[in-house]
């Protein structure tokens, strides 16, 4: 996904003169290409993201587009104030990038892990949050978020993950992507957290169960339209995001069907309320906290036989 | 059209601080009338906030967004009572706007709001350490854009606190922005206790030279020197820091130098008593 990203902003600084990158002192080589293209508009902005946001935040008032790009609790927990004032407060429109977020990092430890910027970065007035789930998705997000007059979060993985979209689809910021329509019961998953997500819905239909996948990119602002039609389509609902139970995805979209008599049931995938101290894999990390597919089949399975 | 009203003459220096007294007068009576506190704060930096807008500052007032224009951006953000007037006196809005301070509904709050709520404001700073980054992005973008304006921003010495600021020297002089001046207002004292005393501040302009800025210190209450040193920035690829030594409470001298005035409220008769100083019957 990284490298989608320096290919994609790359394109879009030789379509746009005011696409400028700022990186935290990461991606060494990365973004060669965007530095050939015009040296002026990269900075690496060191080990310094309090700076490093204020700076996208003075570029984007003077009628610039930035783009900041580093490991993603440093670009979100790290600087969260020059995020709400600096970003957000001043609609100043930039876009913030968060690379290997969730456990894409598991292996790092608890201070390369980010199962908290979906929660914290929701709750800023102006901000728009995204959370694709491939590199095809990637692409259309920060194409959408470069039209955006506002600041907007992206939160992507590293490398190597899945193609989810053989296709580009239409995409616009707040509305979900169906992937594959289903009758029984809607799986809302946000990010990289897709391809475990499609595999449970292929197990759930070995055992007769019909389940609807939904690319729900954008934790904010939420697609109201398509959890109206959960309300009649559904009677159970899934969220699933490699992210903490509080305060992602799976609560802005409790929150937002929390007065509705007709909403249906509602599983939460996600960490728990925990630091995880033990090293592991990114595949370990997810089998520790229930965020793969099985786990994801059997629950749901089980779950529609009580409903 | 742009301007900036040259300071060629001792009149000109004259005009300016015979404003920096009338500001003071305002901002003392407003603090009075509307319970605003940080006066001793306001008060250090008022000559700094006239020069800049009644000399060096190359601004339209009426076209508070113009890409070309020279950006001062009030990063020690409780200085807004200072700012909001001085920004009246320039012309940005008319003066009986004021008479809206501290109401409900009001733009003009503690500290300054965002720039399309308040025409002339460059940023909405009032945590402190946001100022200089900002500023350096404004100065970055004027770069990359091939425009000469310049970007000024005003800390103060506790302001030096945030690691922030110091995150922010580093890169301002890493990228060599010859098109960055900051004033820092150095009154000695933060909100509880003597800045140098809270927090090893000095030596302050040895610690901007350590960090790669061209560094100077003048007596932040000399208009002439403030024009001066606002006026040789940008003659290389360094950042400036102008290190103003000032008096926190400058012009009535029962605030001077007593901290107590960084949340006291003055009283009608103080009012009257300062105003007596200044030499201000309005």
């Amino acid at each position: 996904m990284r490298n989608a990203f320096a290919d994609e902003l790359t394109k879009m600084a030789r379509e746009d003169e005011r696409v400028v990158l700022l990186s935290g002192d990461i991606g060494n080589r990365l973004f060669d290409n965007l530095k050939k293209l015009d040296a002026r508009r990269f900075f690496n902005c060191g080990v310094a993201e309090a700076n490093m946001m204020g700076v996208a935040a003075g570029l984007a008032l003077s009628g610039l587009r930035p783009f900041v790009y580093t490991i993603t609790p440093f670009t979100t927990t790290r600087c969260f104030e020059q995020i709400r004032l600096d970003a957000a407060y001043h609609q100043a429109p930039v876009v913030i990038v968060g690379t290997g977020s969730g456990l894409s990092y598991a292996d790092l430890g608890p201070t390369h892990h980010s199962l908290e910027d979906l929660a914290i970065l929701r709750t800023l007035p102006n901000l728009r949050v995204i959370a694709p789930c491939d590199s095809t998705e990637l692409r259309l997000a920060l194409r959408a978020a470069f039209n955006e007059d506002v600041p907007v979060y992206i939160r992507i993985g590293k490398k190597g993950e899945p193609v989810i979209h053989p296709i580009a689809p239409e995409f616009r910021i707040g509305r979900s992507i169906v992937i594959r329509p289903g009758k029984d019961i809607g799986l809302l998953a946000a990010g990289t957290i897709m391809p475990e997500v499609v595999l449970a819905a292929d197990l759930l239909a070995e055992r007769g169960v019909s389940a609807e996948v939904v690319s729900f990119h954008t934790i904010k602002p939420l697609d109201t339209q398509y959890l109206e039609k959960v309300c009649t389509h559904f009677k159970l609902l899934a969220t699933i995001e490699e992210h903490g139970r509080t305060g992602g995805l799976g609560s802005a979209v409790a929150e937002h069907l929390a007065p509705r008599p007709d909403a249906p049931k509602h599983i939460l995938f996600g960490t728990p309320d925990e630091f995880m101290h033990e090293v592991g894999s990114q595949r370990y990390a997810r089998e520790k906290y229930g965020l793969t597919a099985h786990h994801i089949c059997d629950t749901v399975f089980d779950a529609l036989k009580r409903y | 059209m742009i301007t900036c009203i040259k300071p060629d003459s001792a009149n000109a220096i004259a005009d300016i601080e015979s404003r920096a007294r009338l500001l003071r007068a305002r901002i003392i009576e407003t603090s009075h009338k509307t319970s605003t506190p940080h006066l001793g704060s306001c008060l250090s930096c008022v000559d700094i906030l006239a020069a800049m807008y009644f000399s060096v500052l190359r601004i339209d007032t009426a076209a508070p967004h113009s890409p070309t224009r020279d950006r001062f951006i009030l990063s020690k953000g409780h200085g807004a009572p200072a700012l909001f007037q001085v920004l009246a006196m320039r012309g940005f809005y008319s003066e009986s706007l004021l008479d809206n301070y501290g109401k409900d509904g009001s733009v003009f709050a503690e500290h300054p709001p965002t720039p399309s709520y308040l025409p002339g404001v460059e940023a909405a700073t009032g945590s402190l350490g946001h100022g200089l980054p900002l500023g350096i992005g404004m100065a970055l973008a004027g770069r990359i854009q091939r425009r000469d304006y310049r970007v000024y921003a005003l800390l103060s010495d506790g302001e030096c606190n945030e690691g922030s600021v110091w995150e922010a020297a580093m890169f301002a002089a890493a990228q060599r922005i010859g098109n960055l001046c900051i004033f820092v207002d150095f009154n000695k004292w933060q909100a509880t206790g003597r800045s140098e005393e809270v927090m090893a501040l000095n030596p302050l302009a040895e610690k901007w030279t350590a960090f790669g800025w061209n560094a100077v210190e003048i007596n932040g209450h000399d208009v002439g020197a403030i024009l001066a040193a606002a006026d040789r920035c940008s003659s290389n690829d360094k950042p400036t820091a102008i290190i103003a030594h000032t008096v926190k409470g400058k012009g009535a001298s029962f605030m001077e130098d007593d901290n107590n005035w960084h949340y006291r409220i003055p009283t009608a008769d103080e009012v009257i008593r300062a105003k007596q100083e200044l030499g201000i019957s309005e």
